[in-house]
């Protein structure tokens, strides 16, 4: 009897439950963030925006990155799903769209929206409607450590083209430095070369043709040539001993520790390579250097088109109001001045990236502010089916395993299966 | 039930004779009360996945809404076109071969030697029997330190010699065979606990009297005892079978399948090219293609050497 009177109980609970929410409204975050100074900067966010909006609670959940990827097709179909989730834009984005999990919450940011810089919120924005919104960027290209390369006589300044890297490498392998230190069991890493020489050798319009299936789809010339030249580079065995077993992280303690010149990464290892070094210190600002992807000769992108991540917050379907306006509140210039200040993002609302302190951290600013084409990671653009497949080939190229044909015929043939 | 009350005391003659009797009123009754539970168990957690993964395997879907584009047999198309699913057998054949050829040996010849009472037996057995009690993950992480060409104690021997130390788990040539060490290493106590509780449970009259009529110690070992061990050995080479073909959770955190998927076994596969990307449908024909060959094995296996259990 008391077990049915709690059933009772439950079932009006739950058909009264959406009258109550309005009272008493749970905003439940899911997020992949590892970093624990972060996180508690966002918790304390969480904190002071219930204590604005009373009868409001934000419940911060926590997926790690990989398991996260891999469980977000059941979570959002669940009932119970969390109302923000994490995104990296592009291919994933685009299928949860046209899946219908998502919110429409174009209205709800009209106005908020000019706040951000347009090609952050772009990323986010699908048939003029906005279904996230961006967090942060970042920009990929070659971290160094000032005293290899001074050892080796090499001036990272004067590395503009691709010819020069490779001359770079020479050097340095001649002068008994390892040249570049990659996480090659994580493939992704590697995958940075291949794509980033897709991007300079043909630029934009290579990638939309590509996506069209025109110019022999991605089995077409610019990603044939983006794999030979690549191929150059791994020829030169530039990379650490065993590189196809390194973590990622692995890999940034590595180039923490100095056991390496040169990284090609994710402007936020600049940051993350004191945490995973050996001694928790790793390089100080004194002894990193950074240049640019180098330019490719003939190649049509320009030297100001930049590879690197948009990530940002989606709102899942049917979430409470408060969610958006949650957000809202988390990306508002006042936060992410904090968090730039801290050099934990790149920031995505106008006027934030004065929060930046560091020169380093305004230096790739300033490259993603006079970027005309920022290609998204293809891994995510392209989605997780044709991605991984580019994130494979790459590293296989690089193991020796498979030519640079095979290589982008195997990427054109996922395409076709996947779409 | 029927055993614990042999005393037959009268008011409970009725049910004995209802549990016990031959006749089908009886049988019927255990049916309707202890199948069913049984069959929806199974139905609902094992028939209609099977069903389902069957189904799905008909689709190009990435598992958002329902799957609506049928496309017949292309996953299973796709699938055998993949070179990674044929390295991913044939790493399930070596590691059946290496558990034929490697584990159970030397699993039988300890049993051999610690199934019998001396000082020190038991301590021997536990440690050998250790690892196997270690989670997967945990030993596959504590492995690739191991393994860890730089700072593992793989490395740190090699360099006493003056070598330079290899990245075991980077090659695509060594990354199976290292799992095969760590395989090996980590189930072999296993095998060697069920050999002792065999060898345990021997009738030893018939080892003495083969002793007696003059067999020599190897003799009695060759003639006599592995033979009674043959319903044992049976079994064992079944968990390494099957063992083989669901080992999954110590290759992810030892390579993750790679290097270039020399070291993904048939399960690693399914997740790296079947989840993680997001294609439901082509990850249920890996699967199902999985069951058949599971389904396949063990009822040829049931048919062929374990007829007499």
């Amino acid at each position: 009897m008391r077990l049915l009177g709690k059933l009772g109980f439950a079932a009006a609970a739950c058909l009264f439950g959406a009258n109550v929410a309005a009272a008493d409204t749970t905003v439940k975050w899911l997020h992949i963030e590892a970093n624990p100074a972060q996180v508690k900067i966002w918790e304390e966010v969480a904190r002071s925006y219930e204590a604005s909006h009373p009868g409001v609670k934000v419940e911060m959940q926590f997926l790690e990155n990989e398991a996260y990827k891999a469980k977000l097709p059941t979570i959002l179909q669940s009932k119970d799903r969390p109302n923000i989730i994490y995104s990296w834009a592009g291919g994933v984005l685009k299928t949860q769209i046209e899946a219908g999990v998502l919110d429409d919450i174009t209205d709800q940011v009209k106005g908020y929206s000019d706040s951000l810089t347009p090609a952050a919120l772009a990323a986010f924005t699908s048939n003029g409607r906005v279904y996230g919104l961006p967090i942060a960027l970042s920009q990929v290209g070659f971290l160094c450590n000032k005293e290899l390369m001074a050892k080796a006589k090499v001036d990272p300044a004067g590395i503009k083209s691709w010819d020069d890297l490779l001359a770079a490498v020479k050097t340095l392998k001649a002068a008994g430095v390892t040249p570049i230190v990659v996480g090659g069991a994580d493939k992704w890493p590697l995958h940075f070369y291949w794509t980033h020489l897709a991007v300079r050798v043909g630029g934009k319009a290579a990638f939309d043709a590509a996506l069209r299936g025109e110019n022999g789809g991605f089995a077409g010339e610019t990603f044939l040539k983006s794999g030979e030249l690549f191929k150059q580079l791994v020829d030169l065995q530039p990379f650490q001993n065993g590189f196809l077993g390194f973590k990622n992280p692995q890999a940034v303690g590595y180039f923490g520790d100095g056991k390496a010149a040169m990284t090609l990464a994710i402007s936020t290892v600049y940051n993350l390579q004191r945490a995973l070094a050996a001694d928790k210190v790793g390089l100080s600002e004194d002894k990193i250097c950074w240049f640019d992807f180098p330019v490719v000769s003939g190649g049509k992108g320009a030297p100001t088109d930049t590879l690197g991540g948009i990530t940002g917050w989606l709102i899942t379907k049917d979430s409470p109001k408060e969610a958006v306006d949650f957000l809202k509140y988390f990306i508002s210039k006042d936060v992410q001045t904090r968090l730039a200040a801290g050099n934990y993002i790149i920031p995505v609302v106008q006027g934030a990236d004065a929060g930046l302190n560091n020169s380093f951290m305004k230096l790739i600013a300033a490259n993603l502010a006079k970027s005309n084409y920022h290609q998204n990671f293809y891994d995510q653009s392209l989605g997780p089916s044709v991605g991984r497949v580019v994130n494979d080939v790459t590293a296989e190229i690089a193991g020796g395993s498979m030519s640079p044909q095979d290589a982008a015929k195997a990427i054109q043939a996922a395409f076709k299966q996947g779409n | 039930m029927a055993i614990a009350s042999p005393m037959g005391v009268a008011g409970e003659t009725v049910p004995q004779a209802a549990v016990r009797g031959p006749s089908w009123d009886g049988r019927f009754t255990v049916l309707i009360l202890f199948l069913p539970p049984a069959l929806l168990l199974f139905t609902l957690f094992v028939v209609l996945p099977i069903g389902e993964a069957a189904w799905y395997s008909g689709f190009n879907w990435n598992g958002f809404g329902r799957p609506t584009n049928w496309i017949g047999f292309d996953n299973y198309r796709f699938v055998l076109e993949t070179r990674a699913f044929w390295l991913a057998l044939r790493n399930n054949g070596l590691i059946i071969a290496v558990s034929l050829a490697v584990q159970l040996p030397l699993a039988l010849t300890l049993a051999l030697m610690l199934a019998e009472r001396f000082r020190g037996a038991v301590a021997l057995r536990m440690l050998f029997f250790m690892p196997y009690i270690l989670a997967e993950i945990a030993t596959g992480l504590i492995f690739s330190f191991v393994y860890d060409g730089d700072y593992g104690l793989v490395a740190s021997i090699w360099r006493t010699f003056g070598a330079e130390a290899p990245h075991l788990l980077a090659s695509t040539d060594t990354a199976m065979l290292a799992v095969l060490i760590v395989i090996v290493w980590k189930y072999f106590g296993f095998h060697m606990m069920l050999f002792i509780a065999a060898l345990q449970s021997l009738d030893k009259s018939l080892i003495e009297a083969a002793r007696i009529d003059g067999a020599t110690r190897s003799q009695a070992l060759r003639h006599v005892v592995i033979p009674l061990l043959y319903p044992t050995i049976r079994l064992s080479v079944f968990f390494a079978i099957v063992g083989s073909l669901q080992l999954f959770d110590l290759v992810m955190p030892l390579t993750r399948g790679g290097p270039a998927d020399s070291s993904n076994t048939m399960v690693s596969f399914l997740y790296n090219n079947g989840i993680s990307r997001m294609r439901v449908g082509y990850g249920s024909a890996i699967g199902v293609i999985l069951f058949v060959i599971c389904v396949t094995f063990a009822f040829t296996y049931k048919r062929w050497f374990m007829r007499d259990e």
